[in-house]
Parts: C-alpha cells; structure tokens; sequence
C-alpha cells in the first residue's frame, strides 16, 4: 500500500483541517502568503510549507496553483461522455482516459440497471461543440476505443455553480465537521 | 468568418498572462515568496506578477490561486440525474439549486436533462437531500456516486488561437 492510499484510510488531522479551511478560498495575494496563513494558524511558515508539502504527496490536496475558469477563457462548450465499458476493463481504460490532456475529470459510477447504462465518464471542454467533437474524435482514435459504446451530454443551461466548499465551519462546539469533497466542473 | 473573442478581456491575453495562466496550474512554488519565485522563472518581477494575477482574478479568467483537493476525502458526494418535463424544467432546477448542499447544477442535452452534484458531512444527510428533491418534485432521481477516480492531469492545457 502507498502512502496515497493509506493516507485516505486516516482520519484527518485536525490542524490539516484548519489549514485546508484558510486556504480554500484561495491563498491570500501577498508576498508571503504563507506566514500570512501561519499568523492565522498561530504556527510557523515552516509548518504551513512542511504540511502543504505532505498534503502534496499524500494526494489530498491534488495541485496546487492557478484555478481557471474555463467558462470565461473561452471554452463555451463542455460535455460529459459516458462510456458502457465491460466491468472488468474499466480501471484500465479510465486510467487511458485519465492520462489524455483534453479529458478535465474521469470517474468510474455505477449502472442503474433499466435508467443508466454508462460506468465510466469523463469531462472534454472545448472552445465550441464542434472543438469537443473533434477531441473526441481523436480520442476515440488514440486509445481505439471505437468498440466501447458511448454517449455524449453537452451542457446547456448553467443554473448553479459555485466553488466547492470543501470544509464548513466550526459547529458550537468548536468542533470541526470534516467535508473535503471536490465536485464535477 | 467572425474571429472569435478570446476572452472577456478587450484585448488579447499577453505573454505573462498566457505564461500564469498557463503554466502554474500545478507546482506552484511553496517557498516563502512564491511570486517572486515566479517572478524569477518568468522573468518578471514579484509585484508585476503579483498584479497580474489580481487582474485576471478581478476579470474572472481564474477563480483563485489555491488548492484542488482529492474527491472524497471525507465526507459524501454524488452526481444525481433527473428527467424533467420541458415545462417543468426551471421550476425542478431551483428546487434543486436551492440546496446548499447542491454545488453544480446543468441542464445537459439528454432525456435525463438535468444533472447537479451533491456533496454533504455523510451519505445519510446526502440521502435526505435526495429523497426531499423526490419529494418536492415528484421526480425520481438517480444516485450516481463515484466508484473510483481516474483522473490524472494536472491543471488544464490552453490553447491560444
């Protein structure tokens, strides 16, 4: 087991959550925003760089840099393609899709049997409809997947988006009830 | 052919922008002066890369600087699916969006047509939501919560046309 895995099987550690909870929004636009958090935290630099570091490595904090906005960049269209992979397969062609650079998000879902027959999505964003056919043209192409039956979702009206809120804040008690979810963008 | 806008910006993105937009999506430095560190690799200055950034995050091409956290690392979340009559389908989405629990929510072009993301402290409070959309709406939703993440990019790869 790496410590990738074993770090999601850990309860997490409290001051983790106080720090994940001040740099959520973002990290503060100073020249040391790091002391600035660990004034916040009443710790050292050092310790906000050293757990940011292992939260790194763990994988619990997935990168760590600029958030885009796809939307306002340029890239209108976005669509979810789901995919009817046999169950046995799955891991392996999500780990191909995964790798591919048009491909933001890539999960595997249940069925629901009669409802739903897709196990595995993935998000394309392109400049328009068609630049996200053509991604995913190619991609069908690259990894030969044409033998997989798929189904493609563009999205159309935007009713609600708004940044994850990864953990709440502290209940009376000062106790901190932990949520560290990212969502579907 | 009208060329499209590139961004919402009146002008074109210029080369520093491009760069922070581009290449700092992951890896930003964790050294007591991050900008300047940048600033040094881009062959800028600390206060030029930090204004930069304060103006793209002003115009909106980027949400923040900070972290994306791993899927599910405590706590519950699921992608649910509903399909809503044409006519109802403003009315059922504000049932649904006004859910803080809720953090997406997209009509997407399928008989299943609307598509929103939940996440709440535990998988108990996430079924009440479910069940209380259900309930309200009269509509069945369907739970599709992740099984396994396969996602391995870090950051997004823009192209300038």
């Amino acid at each position: 087991m790496d410590l990738r895995e074993l770090s999601q099987l850990l309860e997490p550690d409290p001051l983790d959550l106080d720090l994940v909870h001040a740099i959520q929004g973002g990290l503060p636009l100073v020249e040391q925003p790091y002391a600035r958090i660990a004034s916040e935290l009443n710790i050292t630099e050092e310790e906000v760089i050293r757990r940011l570091e292992r939260l790194l490595e763990t994988g619990d904090i997935r990168r760590l840099g600029v958030v885009v906005r796809h939307r306002e960049l340029g890239y209108r269209a976005n669509a979810m393609v789901v995919w009817d992979v046999p169950d046995e397969r799955v891991s392996e062609i999500g780990q191909l899709l995964g790798r591919q650079s048009c491909v933001t998000l890539c999960y595997r879902r249940p069925r629901r049997p009669g409802r739903w027959p897709y196990n595995l999505f993935c998000m394309i964003h392109g400049r328009n409809r068609e630049g996200v056919l053509r991604h995913l043209d190619r991609l069908i192409d690259d990894c030969n997947l044409g033998w997989i039956k798929h189904d493609i979702l563009f999205s159309l009206r935007q009713f609600k988006q708004r940044g994850a809120k990864y953990i709440s804040e502290r209940d009376e008690s000062g106790k901190r009830s932990g949520q560290l979810s990212a969502s579907l963008s | 052919m009208v060329a499209q806008k590139e961004t919402i910006l009146d002008r074109p993105l210029n080369a520093l922008e491009r760069r922070l937009l581009n290449d700092f999506q992951d890896g930003f430095p964790l050294t007591p002066r991050p900008f300047r560190t940048i600033a040094e690799r881009v062959g800028s200055t600390e206060s030029e890369v930090m204004t930069t950034i304060q103006n793209l995050q002003s115009h909106r091409l980027i949400s923040r600087v900070g972290p994306v956290f791993r899927p599910n690392r405590v706590g519950a979340s699921t992608l649910a699916a509903m399909e809503v009559p044409k006519d109802r389908l403003e009315h059922v989405a504000d049932i649904v969006s006004s859910y803080g629990e809720v953090n997406h929510n997209y009509e997407r072009e399928h008989s299943l047509n609307l598509w929103f993301v939940v996440t709440a402290e535990d998988r108990e409070s996430l079924n009440r939501v479910l069940q209380e959309i259900e309930k309200r709406s009269g509509l069945e939703v369907i739970d599709l919560p992740m099984v396994e993440d396969f996602y391995i990019n870090l950051g997004f790869p823009l192209q300038w046309t």
